[in-house]
């Protein structure tokens, strides 16, 4: 089995962040203006690198650039060389590289400026790449690893002003981890890196346990000397022992220079020769204890006179940190309370007043300030730090509502994906992808459907069905659309478009008939084209009427905007072309053989008269191409015969690019596309010189004929295809997309342009008259969030009622009746004091803030947080359609759910039961202990929308798993897999196997085999004797695989994911599986054993692949509408990917070759060899990587056909193919 | 170091036990190698971001927090050293 993978949606979580001005762009306009440059903010998601920026009007972030890298990237930063205007991206990743990165904007792409080898690729302890530092003044930069290793690099630049990059100096140290890196600011003195390391070489060498106990973390400053070319370990001061991040603060003539040392509840600012600042971090007054308070993200902001940091906690309360200084000597640090967002794993502050937030799970968000801090507010200070007998004393406070930042925009993430199911629940012509994400109070379930969303701006009612509408300018430099023209079936309507759209009947179109075409034509004449003639009305009034000769009439139109061809009845073509004056001109005649089908002309090319080429459909399934040009008028150049009937043609011409923010390189094209009445879109490639076709391709849209419709996407013209749905055929990246739109069948549509919306589409769909935008182009999936409570652990779909079944479960949370009524305390307390300050100060605005104490949302500050092993769960049945929660039971008594199928019990006295594993008192350290499991059963009352508990039953370790088998349950309880039928006051064990290594995790079945999934020991086959009434393992793994995920295949395969991101699929030989069929009595099974306790037979892995996530679901599912099945996984960093098998041996011979090549000639942007990323745990086996396959078309033209030659093809037919392949997952 | 030096067994397994922490050799015992491969799956958990979050959503610590636990424990992973025996 080959398959192909292809990621559809890319990892949406965030790793690290980092702002800096990239593209250099508008630096000379910004400098002469005053402002600044434009600054882009660098996002690392996993596997692949982002370019973000904020758009300072619309304060809305825009993807630039995604690339996938094909390797792990763990650390970024930016740098730029004195008096340079453009910043650099460095990237620490896993491929024992630094690699040093431009962003070029002329092509939109990241070049490898770079690329310096220093160890073995891998995440490994001692291979830097986990920590990665700058110097400010873009000097010099170290690169760490978590233990001995660190290099530093010096940076220059030769004569050409090229970035140039020395040899490494190594500053290592045995035997002493490394927490944190960073460069001080020390204006042009030579650069000092200061890092934060703890030495274990003594503590593992004292058995008594007192040297790791005196085990004291330094912190230490390397010195680079510029001139000797040399590293030096400068100084080593001890310091506090919870230190875990070190921020830089500014120095030279901006600052004092040294470092604010984040740690365990406090921060301290430090410096060589300068005594220690120490503050401590405020707490959340519910805070327990026995808990500290981490800093996990910082920021720093600078303007001319002033500095400050931005400090997030492990809570999300973000801490505005700053210095009191007298040149060099800090006297005071203050920390005082800023504002609460959900944690972070990235904070950059914006020159521009912005905040990107890059949220460690759940939507990242876009803030815009507005205030600094500079209110009165909970604050702790270094000098009034109090000392007592118990350590220090804290400072409380408790979050508020928002006050100095303000969230503009939002980007949706997946992460973490913790189940998924694709089903078509809706009924609709695709299937949706059910995801349960995020985590603790930011948890949603996630409908995603395949497709644009469209944001409705307006929707009208119409006195009766339209059949089609137009839109049209007055003049053809106007910037808005002047009128839009609905045609009934006997009447014309006109709207003019202003303040408001409202009819008018001043417009000079005719009204009573119905409308074929109304267009723009010449530079400010209109024309509406009605089944009776030609309607030309000049600029000033005058109304030109062309008539149709006898009774005929007009059945079909093309036009551009200087030429008209209409068919007659009959089959009659007549061109008529705009003369100098303005007149429409009859040119020439001709007949066609039999009726018209639809007529298309293509738009005059940039300074040429007139277009050279007509299409035209005719019902006998051709397509010909005639010439408009003056010496061979309406002669045939070519002709093309299609599958079905044309419906509907449309010329889409695509103008040459070099490569830009939103294009790639490539020449000016034109492409006829055309709908066919089998609902396939047909789309070719039209020679712009002799009209020949080529390199065509199709497309199955829907049930009816696509009708095509031009209209205007990112200031490019693309295409509206309306089949069953509409469908929008854009360029994006450079490359062609053709994507369904999320919104129900519409009749006509033709683009919008208003005051109010610069690019819009009007639509009429039944009687409506609809106006639109397209958003997020570029995306896969648009997605609908329904909020749940907790962290979705796993969910199943009730067949009969189409409801979902989730279990939802936090570990260390208090249960909402404790978070109910701690609120209620900690507000009448902070109430109180609020009324206390209020009388100092005035009253109004803090009565206002008392109010929205009230409504504090979780989903902003997270739970409260309780003890450890304190767990809160509850079951919930959802109807998706209706986004409502029919039932939601808390679970008591720190019990958490952790399993849930559905059950059919074979008495069938309650139906479908459902049946939910759970564990009491669970903690994972230091071993796995739990006071006890449960399997509850529920019977679904109220027509499946809630949920009875019928029994409980006890068992002796967790229940990870459950599945309903012959008319029972079978059940991972722990090690041992277990039958059990339904009794009246509990279930009843039937039968039991304990040969299971250790935790079942997840259980199959098929007939009477069972595929058991070991938590750490991948598959076993089970099978079920009914006469003895016993479990035998048949066959298992030989490959130990800590299981994530599983999915049945088919009766001899399973396909797996393990924790550190592999895809598997595990085969049982056809022979073994044969004769394990064959044996009538089961007797030869029974008594058969295998060596070192294994099973007596073993599964093959057949395919390996690796992710480089961790994949948490699969699912054997079609997205598209009679397309084959793939293997649609889901991961932790919310990516969905989908694993296709070939059908053909040609296909696979051929992707492998285009794979082969692209590794050649394209290696990974961040270093790592491509395929040993891929073979980063197994060596890969009969998988071919789309996404780098998906790398061809953003290759340089050239390159792009040395490929092509060598696979005996040309470019054309590798993007087709491309395209086919894709169109076959989605 | 003579040239002939150079190819002993001996030197080139001190030059990789230099170079790369964690090669073992012939008299490792137990507590030493077990603490190498923690110490190396520690490093492993949180050079591997999806993981370190893998782990945070079970324990139900931010990544930030759970990456500086991960961090500690590489200090005493396997707990205090066996007493050695003075022979």
């Amino acid at each position: 089995m080959y398959l192909y993978s292809l990621t559809l949606q890319r990892a949406t979580g965030a790793v690290c962040a980092v702002i800096g001005s990239f593209s250099g762009r508008d630096s000379k306009k910004a400098a002469a203006s005053g402002s600044s440059s434009t600054q882009e903010i660098a996002v690392a998601r996993g596997s692949t690198l982002e370019l973000l920026r904020p758009d300072p009007e619309t304060g809305r972030l825009r993807t630039l650039l995604s690339v996938d890298v094909f390797g792990v990237i763990r650390s970024l930063a930016q740098f730029r060389l004195t008096g340079a205007s453009k910043d650099y991206l460095v990237v620490g990743s896993d491929s024992g590289r630094l690699v040093i990165l431009e962003y070029s904007p002329d092509r939109n792409r990241f070049d490898k400026v770079h690329q310096e080898t220093f160890g073995k690729s891998g995440c490994r302890r001692i291979v830097p790449g986990q920590l990665l530092s700058v110097d400010p003044k873009g000097r010099a930069l170290c690169i760490a690893a978590l233990e001995k290793q660190k290099l530093v690099y010096v940076l220059n630049r030769d004569a050409a002003a090229r970035l140039t990059i020395s040899s490494p100096l190594e500053a290592h140290k045995s035997n002493t981890l490394t927490f944190s890196l960073t460069a001080l600011d020390c204006g042009f003195d030579n650069p000092v890196f200061a890092a934060i390391e703890l030495e274990y070489a003594e503590s593992d060498r004292d058995p008594t346990g007192q040297a790791a106990d005196q085990a004291q973390k330094h912190l230490t400053f390397y010195e680079l000397d510029l001139g000797l070319n040399h590293v030096s370990r400068k100084a080593s001061e001890p310091i506090d022992n919870g230190a875990n991040l070190l921020v830089t603060v500014p120095g030279g003539a901006d600052g004092p220079s040294g470092l604010l040392v984040c740690c365990d509840n406090f921060v301290l600012y430090r410096n060589q020769g300068h005594p220690e600042v120490r503050a401590v971090i405020p707490r959340r007054a519910d805070l327990p204890a026995e808990r500290g308070v981490l800093i996990v993200a910082a920021a720093t902001h600078r303007q001319k006179s002033l500095f400050f940091f931005l400090l997030q906690t492990e809570y999300g309360d973000i801490f505005k940190a700053d210095l009191e200084h007298n040149g060099d000597t800090v006297s005071e640090l203050r920390i005082k309370y800023f504002d609460t967002i959900p944690v972070t794993s990235a904070i950059c502050v914006l020159r521009s007043g912005f905040l990107f937030a890059a949220s460690e799970f759940g939507d990242h968000a876009l803030y815009q300030f507005r205030d600094i801090g500079r209110d009165v507010d909970v604050e702790s200070s270094s000098a009034t730090l109090m000392e007592t007998e118990e350590g220090f004393q804290p400072v409380f406070f408790q979050p508020r509502a928002l006050k100095n930042l303000f969230r503009i925009d939002e980007i949706e993430s997946l992460m973490p994906i913790m189940d998924m199911r694709v089903a078509n629940l809706f009924d609709e012509e695709t299937p949706q992808v059910f995801t349960a994400c995020g985590r603790g109070p930011r948890s949603t379930l996630r409908i995603l459907k395949p497709g644009l969303a469209i944001s409705e701006m307006a929707r009208s009612m119409l006195p009766a069905e339209p059949i089609a509408v137009w839109t049209v300018k007055k003049n053809i430099n106007d910037m808005f659309d002047a009128y839009i023209v609905v045609s009934f079936a006997n009447v014309t309507l006109v709207l003019s478009i202003g303040e408001t759209i409202e009819e008018v009947s001043d417009s000079q179109f005719l009204d009573t008939t119905h409308s074929l075409a109304v267009s723009l034509l010449g530079e400010d004449s209109l024309m509406q084209v009605h089944p009776n003639g030609i309607r030309h009305i000049r600029e000033d009034g005058r109304v030109n009427e062309w008539r149709t000769p006898g009774k005929k009439t007009i059945t079909k139109v093309g036009s551009n905007r200087l030429q008209v061809v209409i068919a007659l009845s009959g089959g009659e073509l007549i061109y008529f072309e705009m003369d100098m004056t303005g007149q429409l001109m009859e040119v020439e005649k001709q007949d066609m053989s039999g009726d018209v089908a639809c007529l298309a002309i293509a738009p005059v090319p940039e300074g040429r008269q007139r277009s050279r080429f007509l299409a035209v459909g005719s019902y006998d399934n051709t397509i010909r191409i005639l010439s408009l040009d003056p010496d061979d008028c309406l002669q045939p150049l070519s002709v093309q015969s299609v599958s079905s009937a044309p419906e509907s043609l449309m010329f889409l011409e695509v103008q040459a690019s070099v490569g830009g923010e939103d294009g790639a390189d490539h020449p000016a094209n034109l492409f006829l596309n055309a709908g066919l009445q089998n609902g396939v879109l047909f789309r070719t490639n039209v020679d712009m010189v002799t009209g020949q076709l080529s390199d065509t391709r199709s497309r199955f849209l829907g049930l009816r004929p696509p009708r095509l419709f031009p209209c205007i996407v990112s200031h490019r013209q693309a295409m509206l295809c309306l089949s069953s749905r509409p469908w929008l055929g854009y360029i994006h990246q450079g490359h062609f997309l053709l994507t369904p739109l999320s919104c129900d069948t519409l009749e006509s549509a033709a683009s919008f342009s208003s005051d109010q919306c610069s690019e819009g589409v009007v639509a009429v769909a039944g009687d409506a008259l609809r106006i639109f935008t397209i958003e997020r182009l570029g995306e896969t999936f648009n997605e609908t969030a329904i909020p749940l409570r907790y962290t979705p652990r796993k969910f199943v779909i009730l067949p009969k009622k189409k409801y979902l079944a989730v279990i939802e479960s936090d570990k260390g949370a208090l249960s909402a009746e404790e978070r109910e009524a701690a609120k209620k305390e900690c507000l009448e307390a902070s109430g109180a004091a609020e009324n206390g300050n209020a009388k100092m100060e005035n009253g109004d605005g803090l009565e206002e803030g008392y109010e929205e104490n009230n409504t504090l949302p979780d989903e902003q500050y997270g739970y409260p947080k309780a003890e450890s092993e304190r767990w809160v769960s509850c079951i919930r049945i959802l109807d998706p359609r209706s986004r409502d929660t029919t039932c939601l039971l808390e679970l008591q008594d720190n019990e958490a759910a952790v399993s849930i199928c559905t059950v059919n019990f074979h008495d069938k006295e309650h139906g479908t039961l459902l049946a939910v594993g759970t564990a009491k008192g669970l903690q994972f350290w230091p071993k796995r202990n739990l006071s006890a499991g449960f399997i509850h059963i529920y019977k679904f009352v109220d027509e499946g929308r809630s949920l009875e508990l019928l029994h409980k039953t006890q068992v002796e370790e967790v229940p990870l798993a459950l599945c309903q088998f012959q008319g029972r349950l079978l059940a991972g309880v722990g090690s041992v897999l277990r039958l059990y039928d339904l009794g009246k006051r509990k279930l009843l064990r039937k039968c039991e196997n304990k040969l299971f290594p250790r935790t079942l995790v997840s259980i199959h079945t098929y007939r009477d085999r069972i595929y058991v999934g070991d938590m750490q020991e991948s598959f076993h086959y089970c099978k079920y004797r009914r006469d003895e009434n016993q479990l035998y393992i048949f066959a298992d793994d030989s490959v130990p695989r800590w299981l994530t995920a599983a999915n049945h295949i088919d009766f001899d395969t399973m396909a797996g994911a393990d924790k550190f991101g592999n895809i598997y699929f595990a085969r049982l030989p056809q022979d073994v599986s044969d004769e394990i069929e064959e044996d009538p009595t089961g007797g030869k099974i029974k008594w058969e054993q295998g060596k070192l306790n294994g099973a007596p037979n073993k599964v093959e892995e057949i395919v390996q692949f690796h992710v480089g996530d961790v994949v948490t679901c699969l699912q054997k599912a079609s997205l598209i509408p009679g397309g084959g099945e793939c293997l649609i996984y889901g991961t932790v960093m919310g990516s969905i990917g989908a694993l296709l098998a070939f059908t053909s041996r040609e296909d696979v011979d051929f992707f492998s070759h285009l794979e082969m090549h692209l590794r050649q000639e394209h290696p990974p942007l961040c270093g790592r060899d491509h395929m040993a990323y891929r073979s980063a745990y197994f060596p890969v086996k009969d998988v071919i990587d789309g996404d780098l396959c998906e790398q061809f078309p953003s290759l340089p033209a050239d390159m792009q056909r040395k490929i092509a030659d060598e696979l005996d093809r040309t470019p054309g037919e590798i993007l087709k193919k491309l395209e086919d392949i894709r169109n076959k997952i989605i | 170091m003579q040239a002939s030096d150079r190819f002993n067994i001996n030197s080139q397994l001190e030059h990789l036990q230099a170079k790369y922490v964690g090669t073992g050799h012939a008299d490792l015992t137990r507590f030493e190698w077990a603490v190498n491969i923690q110490r190396d799956s520690y490093a492993s958990y949180i050079g591997h971001s999806p993981m370190l979050a893998y782990f945070s959503i079970a324990e139900n610590e931010s990544i930030g927090r759970e990456r500086y636990n991960f961090m500690q424990k590489m200090l005493l992973p396997c707990g205090l050293p066996p007493e050695r025996d003075e022979d």
